[in-house]
Order: C-alpha cells, then structure tokens, then sequence
C-alpha cells in the first residue's frame, strides 16, 4: 500500500562495498531491474584505481520525471564495508535508511538519530547456508539484492527474469543464485515493514530507450561508420572503448568464409605509436581512429600536430579522467579541453565533439569519421569517465540505411586518368579544402606529404610565403567545420536573462539545475556546446543574455577561456561555476551557486533529491 | 630555394625494365645532402633495386622520421607515394599504412638516432609485429642535422670530431633485432653495392620486417681518424661473411656453383635467396648460430656483412591479427555496417 509519504520513484541509493568482491553484477542487475520496469533510472560506478580490496560505490537514482544526473545524497545506504561505514552512514539525507550488514554491529560512530538502520547479517547467514569462501562472498552480493528488492518493491518477474538470463547457463550456478536471492527477500520481509517509503512502481517510460555505456555506443559507432583501423594503447577509462571494438568485430566483421577479419586492431607500444598508426592508416585511406585519455593525449601531442599539418583524417577518442598528471584514473573530469584543441606545439586548432550521452558518444562517432575526412584533420571526440564507462538510459541508437560516409574530396584513379592535376595542398576550389590522392592508385597521384614546412603542392619550403598559404588555409578549414559540426543545444525559458553555457556530461544536472532555478523564481536559458570551433550561436547566446554562467569539470574554467579567446566575448562577461573533485555533477551545486550569485537566498532548502517540475 | 628537382634529360638508349620504366623513373629530386654521403650511395642502391624487381613506383609507400636518413626518401621513386613523419615514429606510420593496405610495397629509411634513441621501442615493437616492409638504417654513430653528437651506435673508444671518446655501449641493431625474433637481419655497407642491392631485393621480397643496417658514414662529422663509422674504418673492417643473391621468380636455375658450396632458401613468394661462400660455422636460417658468430667476430673487432638471418616462413601482422586478404582501405562500406535492421535489433540487447 502507498502512504502519503511514499516517495515513488523519486530517491537514490548507494551501494558501499570492496571491489573485486563482485558486487558489481549485483548493482547492475537492481540497475537494470528498475529499467526494465519502465523508470527513469542512472547507476554511477565509483571505483578504485584497484583490482581488489580497496572501497568502491555503486549509486542509483530513480526518477519518475526523468531527471537522472547524479543525487547529491542517498536515500538509502546499504553500508557493506566496514572500512567506510562511518562515512558512508553520515552521507545519508535525514530521515534516510541505512542497510548495514549486522552480522557485525555497526560502529559506534557512525550511530544516527536521524536515520533508520535496517541489518541484515549477510555474511552469517551466507556462511551458514552456502559452501566455500568464494561462492560466500558472491552469494551475499545476490541476498542484499534480494533484500533491496522487496524494500524498494522491485517487480519480482523482472528481477527473477535477470536472475536466471544472468546466471541460467548453469543449473547449479542459477540455483545458488535464486536460494541467495530468496533468502535476502525473506530476511528482509521477516524483519521489516516492506517496502519502505522509497519505493518503485512500475511506469511506461522506457519503451523507446536503452541502457549502455558511452564506451560500447561510440565503439559501435566505428562499426557503423566503417572504421577498420585501430591504433591504442590501454588506458583508463578509454579501454572498454577498444575493448568493445573488437567484440562487434568478432561479431560484424568476420569473413563468412575465410573467418578473417575486416579490421585491425593493433595494441601498440605506446600513445605515440597508436596515434602513429592512425594516422599511417588514414593517409592510405582507411577509417582509422584510437581511444585514449588525458596522459594520452599528453603522449600524443607531437603526432596530432603532423596529422593536423600533413592534413590527414584520424578520429581520436579522449574518455577523460581526473588529471592533472596520473590524477585520479577512476575518477571524472573535463580537464583535457584546451589540451584537446590546441593539442601540439606551434599554431594548431583541432575539430572536437563534445557527447553529453551515450547516444551521442554513438552519433558523433559517425560525426567524427565524416569530419575528419572532409576537413582532411584530426577529430576529437571528447568524452569522460562517467559517460564512458557508466550506463546510462538513452533512446535506442538508431541508423539510417541511406548513409554513406562522407569521404571528402578525394582523387580517383578514373579522375587523375582523366588529367586530374594532384596539386596536394592548394585550395583550388576556395573551399580552404583541397584535393588529396591515396596511395598506390594511380601514378600521376603521388605526392610526398611531411610535417616539414611545405609549399601548396607538398614540397619541402622554408619560404615564408609558401608557408604561409598553407597554414593560413589550414586555420580557415578548421573554422569552417562549423557548416558541418553539430550545432549547439540550446533551452530556452521565456522572459530569461540568465544563461547557462556548458558542456558534455554536465548537460543532465544542469537542466534539472535549469528546472530548480525556475522553481525558486529565476528562469534561465541553457546553451550546451557541442562542437569546436564554435558556432556563431555560441557567441549570440553569451552577447544575448545579461548574466551567464559556464558550468563545467574542471578547476580553470578551461570552457569559458575557450569561449573568450575564440568568440571575442570578454572574459568578464562569464562567471565560472566549476565542479571538478572527480565525481558526475549533481544539480543542487549549480543551483546554490547560481543563486548566490545573484544575490538570492537558497530556495527553501530544495528537496536535494525531489524531481523539479514534479 | 628549398626544393630542387632534378633536371629530366631523356636518353633515347636508357635500359628499361619489363615495366617499360628507365632508371631515371625511380628516382627522386636531388639529393641536398653533404657531397659523399653514405646515404645518397644508399639511395642509388635503391633506385637500382626497385628498378630490377620491377615494382611500379606508384605501388609503394615510402617513409621516414627525421635526420639526415629521412630526407633520402625524396631522393628515390619520386612517383611513390612518400611520407616524411616526425623524429622516431615512422615505424608506428608504417605499421598503420601498412594494417590499412598491405596490397603496397613499403619501404621506411631511418638513422641510428631515429631508430636507436627516439624510436627505439618503436623499431622493437614494428619488429615483434613482423610488419611487412623493408626497413633501411642507415647507421653513422652520430647526429648529423644537430652537428656532431654521438648517437647510441657509436662504439665505446670512438671519437667525435672535436676529440671526444664516446664512454656509452653501443645498441647494435643487428643483435637487437636477432633477439627480438626479427625474420630478416642484414648488415651492409654503402660502399659496396654489389653487396647491397641483392640484399635489398631479398628485403623487399621477404614477407614480414627486414631489418637491413647499412654502415653509412657521415662524411662532415664522422669520417675523422679515431671514428669507427668513417669510410676508412669500415672498409678495413669489413667482413663479408655471407655472400646472397635474389634469384627472382622466373629466374632459371643456374649452375654457376659447384654443389655443397651453394644453399638456397625459399621465400613467401616463391623467389629464392641463393647464399653461396657461407662460412663452416654458419647458418643463415639459424637464430643462434648467428647470433653466436657474430659476436664472436664483432668481438674480434671486424664489422660482419651480408644477409645474416632469414627465416621466411613466420606469419606477418595480419597473419597474427587475422585481417582479410583485401586491403582494409578497399573494403566496400556495405561490408563494414552492419545496417539500420540489425541495430534495431542488438538494441533489443540493450534491454
């Protein structure tokens, strides 16, 4: 029964365990569980740069409305490790619950009033019924799942049904894992008033979307967009990337007959190398991209800067994580934007594509394939930890049958037959664009291409005008991308003079933040970047609005000095709000700061984790 | 004027090749390198192998890092197409061309500080790939662009122009690339080409990395008294110990040699490298062997020349990454997107 209290699909929960304990698999079936009943949901994995024994975290929201960026304090903590357990239970909104394990008691310092505590006792109970220290410690991941389903009223079908998809390869295995289950559920129902105000109810939401990593969509976003070359090196958080290449290789590019496949995926020695080999392959004409992150991108600097004066295609991925340096591996960021686009020493501006999704890690991979080949240039598709490595529910990817890749002006062999005359680096048509020919295709069409200076039609120059004419074309092609990159999105509210400029991942806290401002009387417009360089809308928007405020990842305001140098707009127009300790943004931040800024008190203590516009 | 081309003189009596091309089809614009450099011996080396083996120039991909060595590539096949990359990292190019089309000939020249200092891991690791190309060093023991500094294949004792003793052991290319599992090793000198061009032409024929380190020297900061890499030194000491020929496909078998004195080894492509005058104690195809005869010799202080390791059967980097036969460049796009029906359904998967 439902009270007047009962928060329906409206509240979060973090889970706190030690990893490689496998708790994941347990966090991601109660995850995918409340998709598949049809609500808006969002998991954040917050691991350690550790293969096992160190605390990890897995956080769930729920909302009803669809608001899903990061809560800023949980509902319910199930409190499993006991390393972290004083924090974790002060992390709990007032009046929350807390699920420790009780076959301990809980630490005297991390007693609440405040809160209600629900044990368990997890591992006794586990030790007592199943056999050997492994299956133990898994089992119990599968009886707090079981208990957190009949707590929060997870749809028994649906969870039962991910159970045996899960772990029905093996009778034995599923059925350990089903007694596990059940006995979670039964403890908890002996023990409390089931479910507790926090609870699911299953709604219609869902039917279009799904859940997926940012990794895997811009992965199959290659495969979609023809790639065939991979150059990488192993790096956190851009592995799952290359990783989940391969698998749709092995999956979409197998030659029926020979088993032979139609792609190389070279692992190389290092970034250099890989950023070598990318662009080694697009100067012969194949699709050919790496993923790396910030150390990368560091390594790689040298190479960008060739592919960008030799202008050669090459898409790079840069999943970023917490710098500067080594940093915080496991931990978010947006840290890597000038890095990014002025990436290399001397005179260098870069295309860069800036995902806020999964869906769009998939789209503007194919975005980024195009551009590059038409710009003949280096492509960045700027990324980040939690929108790489974590699910997020998204609208089914989709394609269209009638694409074809867009592979610029390129010379045939029928064309230089014909008398095409190869002049590689010269703008014949006033398009700053100009003709390039492809290995091994016809003889007329050789060109011998350099990171050297060079003249338009690729010979070695010291002659400053012949320099000149080639990298003033170049800078005009990098700016006129802005024809074809995605163009800015941009929300808008009646009557706003605030505007919200920002970018990547932080577009879902900032349009909840959008929603909570309006609720406490400040109505804002929101302008995301999507591309760069920057379309003219970028600047139109900061002219047009009498505040404006850049929320971004990063500790120095990296967007907004971008937005300054490039768009003419004067840096004090823009007032930086920044959030950059390594953990997906929340809203409540944005919305306090803004606030502050402008002189207004706090809305009544916004509840942090009530869905505006409910 | 940073650019010179060569003046086109047409000879009506130029030798051509079963291509129709002269010698003058395979080479490049003029050398602006110092008047008897090793490399441009080097460069007419090549020019005279792809004009035997008859390789349309336009079907090779020619590249190089940066140094003295990098420039050469301009110097050759100015039909081809040539790519002079950044300091080190032409075999990491290479490796990318050559994943994306292995349905070209592929040549890299590099130098001993491109290839033993800056891109060292990447020599090593386009060797452990067993990328098919050749890959040309031309090995001075010294920087010459930056006037004089040793490079990592100077020898300990050897001095520099102003007198200064190299204190630092040297990274011998030919040991490094014997143990790392290279399938074709080969040391040369650029003044003997003779040596030289049957040597390249095994390279080039050989299906996987052929590593072939030519003695080149510098004649402006290395040619001096107390250097182990002048011309002077080199010639004293060295030792051809293995004498090869290319015997090209169609080529009949000929009976030059007395039996026992000759030993032929077969390559992918069904060519041969015939080696005749072998030393008792050696073997070309044996890792070991050679590898314990040079040292002992090198030891010695002599400078061991030829085509001192082959092993032609290994499997190359798409043998190892199991890449179609086609060049991946080439492949049609419908055989690369799955298409709009089957991301429908994977979406399901996603549920």
């Amino acid at each position: 029964m439902e009270s007047a209290g009962d928060r329906v699909n409206d509240f979060a929960l973090k889970i706190a365990t030690v990893n490689g304990t496998g708790s994941a698999s347990a966090n991601g079936l109660l995850m995918q569980a409340i998709f598949r009943m049809g609500i808006p949901v969002s998991g954040k994995n917050l691991f350690p740069s550790n293969i096992q024994g160190l605390p990890t975290w897995y956080e769930i929201r729920v909302n009803g409305s669809g608001w899903t960026a990061r809560a800023e304090r949980p509902d319910l903590m199930v409190a499993l490790n006991p390393a972290t357990q004083v924090r974790d239970v002060a992390e709990v909104a007032p009046g929350g619950w807390v699920l420790p394990d009780s076959s301990w008691p809980l630490q005297r310092e991390a007693r609440r009033e405040d809160v209600t505590v629900l044990g368990i006792p997890f591992a006794r109970l586990c030790n007592e019924r199943f056999e050997g220290a492994r299956a133990r410690t898994l089992l119990r991941n599968i009886a707090y799942l079981g208990a957190l389903s009949v707590l929060l009223d997870v749809e028994p079908d649906v969870i039962e049904g991910l159970i045996a998809e899960t772990y029905g390869r093996k009778k034995q295995l599923l059925d350990a894992n089903f007694e596990a289950f059940q006995l979670g559920r039964d403890e908890a129902r002996d023990r409390f008033d089931c479910p507790l105000p926090i609870r699911l109810r299953q709604q219609a939401s869902n039917d279009d979307a799904v859940l997926i990593d940012g990794n895997t969509a811009a992965a199959l976003g290659c495969i979609y967009a023809g790639a065939t070359v991979v150059g990488w090196y192993p790096i956190t958080p851009s592995t799952s990337l290359v990783d989940a290449f391969r698998a749709f290789v092995e999956r979409y590019r197998k030659d029926p007959e020979t088993g032979r496949m139609r792609a190389a995926v070279v692992q190389a020695e290092d970034e250099l190398a890989a950023a070598g080999m990318v662009i080694g392959a697009g100067w012969m004409g194949a699709r050919a991209f790496t993923a790396t992150s910030g150390p990368g991108i560091s390594l790689m600097g040298e190479l960008i800067g060739l592919a960008y004066y030799a202008e050669i295609p090459a898409v790079f991925f840069d999943i970023q994580r917490t710098g500067p340096s080594t940093g915080m591996p496991t931990r978010t960021q947006q840290g890597d934007l000038l890095a990014v686009v002025y990436a290399s020493h001397g005179d260098t501006k870069h295309i860069a594509l800036f995902p806020a999704d999964p869906a769009e890690c998939f789209d503007f991979a194919v975005a980024a394939f195009d551009l590059a080949e038409r710009y003949q240039t280096p492509v960045f598709v700027v990324s980040d930890l939690d929108i790489g490595m974590n699910d997020w529910v998204v609208p089914r990817l989709r394609w269209d049958d009638g694409y074809r890749p867009d592979r610029g002006k390129v010379l045939s062999g029928e064309d230089l037959e014909a008398g095409a005359k190869v002049a590689r680096y010269l703008d014949v048509d006033g398009d700053h664009v100009p003709y390039r020919t492809l290995p091994g295709v016809h003889p007329r069409g050789a060109y011998f291409t350099r990171g050297s200076g060079h003249d338009s039609h690729a010979r070695y120059t010291e002659d400053a005008d012949a320099y000149l004419e080639v990298v003033d074309r170049i800078a005009d092609k990098v700016m006129s991308s802005t024809a074809s990159s995605p163009a800015p999105e941009v929300v808008r509210s009646p009557g706003a003079t605030v505007g919200l400029v920002t970018i990547g991942g932080c577009r879902s806290a900032v349009l909840e933040a959008r929603e909570r401002l309006a609720a406490a009387g400040v109505a804002t417009d929101v302008l995301r970047v999507r591309a760069f360089p920057f379309h003219n809308a970028v600047r139109e928007f900061v002219e047009a609005h009498e505040r404006v405020f850049v929320v971004e990842q990063n500790r120095d305001a990296q967007l907004r000095y971008l937005l300054a140098g490039e768009t003419g707009v004067p840096l004090e127009r823009m007032e930086s709000l920044r959030f950059y300790g390594g953990q997906p943004l929340s809203p409540g931040p944005v919305v306090s700061a803004v606030l502050d800024a402008l002189g207004r008190a706090a809305a009544p203590a916004p509840p942090p984790l009530q869905a505006a516009g409910e | 004027m940073t650019y010179i081309p060569k003046p086109r003189i047409r000879f009506p009596k130029l030798e051509t090749n079963a291509l129709g091309l002269t010698r003058q089809d395979y080479e490049g614009s003029m050398s602006t390198l110092c008047a008897g450099c090793g490399h441009d011996s080097v460069t007419a080396a090549i020019v005279d192998t792809f004009f035997q083996l008859e390789i349309p120039p336009h079907r090779v991909a020619k590249l190089s890092g940066i140094g003295c060595s990098a420039k050469t590539p301009t110097y050759f096949l100015g039909t081809a197409h040539g790519f002079n990359g950044v300091h080190g990292r032409m075999p990491a190019l290479a490796t990318g061309a050559q994943a994306a089309n292995a349905g070209l000939t592929y040549i890299g020249v590099s130098g001993d500080g491109d290839s033993l200092s800056i891109g060292l891991g990447h020599l090593c690791h386009a060797i452990r790939r067993n990328v098919d190309m050749l890959y040309v060093l031309e090995n001075n023991g010294v920087y010459g662009l930056t006037k004089g500094q040793f490079s990592a294949s100077a020898d300990v004792g050897s001095k520099s122009k102003r007198g200064e003793a190299n204190r630092q052991t040297p990274i011998d290319p030919v040991f490094l690339a014997l143990t790392l599992g290279a399938t074709f090793v080969a040391r040369s000198f650029s003044g003997d080409k003779a040596q030289l061009v049957p040597i390249l032409k095994a390279a080039i024929r050989h299906r996987g990395f052929a590593l072939v380190d030519i003695i080149s020297p510098c004649v402006t900061f290395n040619d001096h008294e107390a250097s182990t890499k002048s011309y002077r030194y080199t010639r004293q000491q060295n030792r051809p110990v293995v004498e090869a020929d290319f015997v090209p496909l169609r080529a009949a078998i000929s009976a030059d040699y007395a039996e026992g004195q000759v030993r032929e080894v077969a390559m992918h492509d069904g060519s041969r490298v015939r080696f005749r005058k072998v030393p008792d104690a050696f073997d070309p195809t044996r890792r070991d062997v050679v590898y314990r005869y040079l040292r002992e010799r090198q030891d010695a202080g002599e400078v061991p020349t030829g085509l001192l390791f082959i092993e032609p059967g290994a499997g190359d980097m798409h043998d190892v990454l199991g890449t179609v036969e086609e060049p991946l460049a080439d492949l049609p796009f419908d055989t690369l997107c799955p298409g709009e029906a089957e991301l429908d359904r994977l979406m399901e998967e996603f549920r």
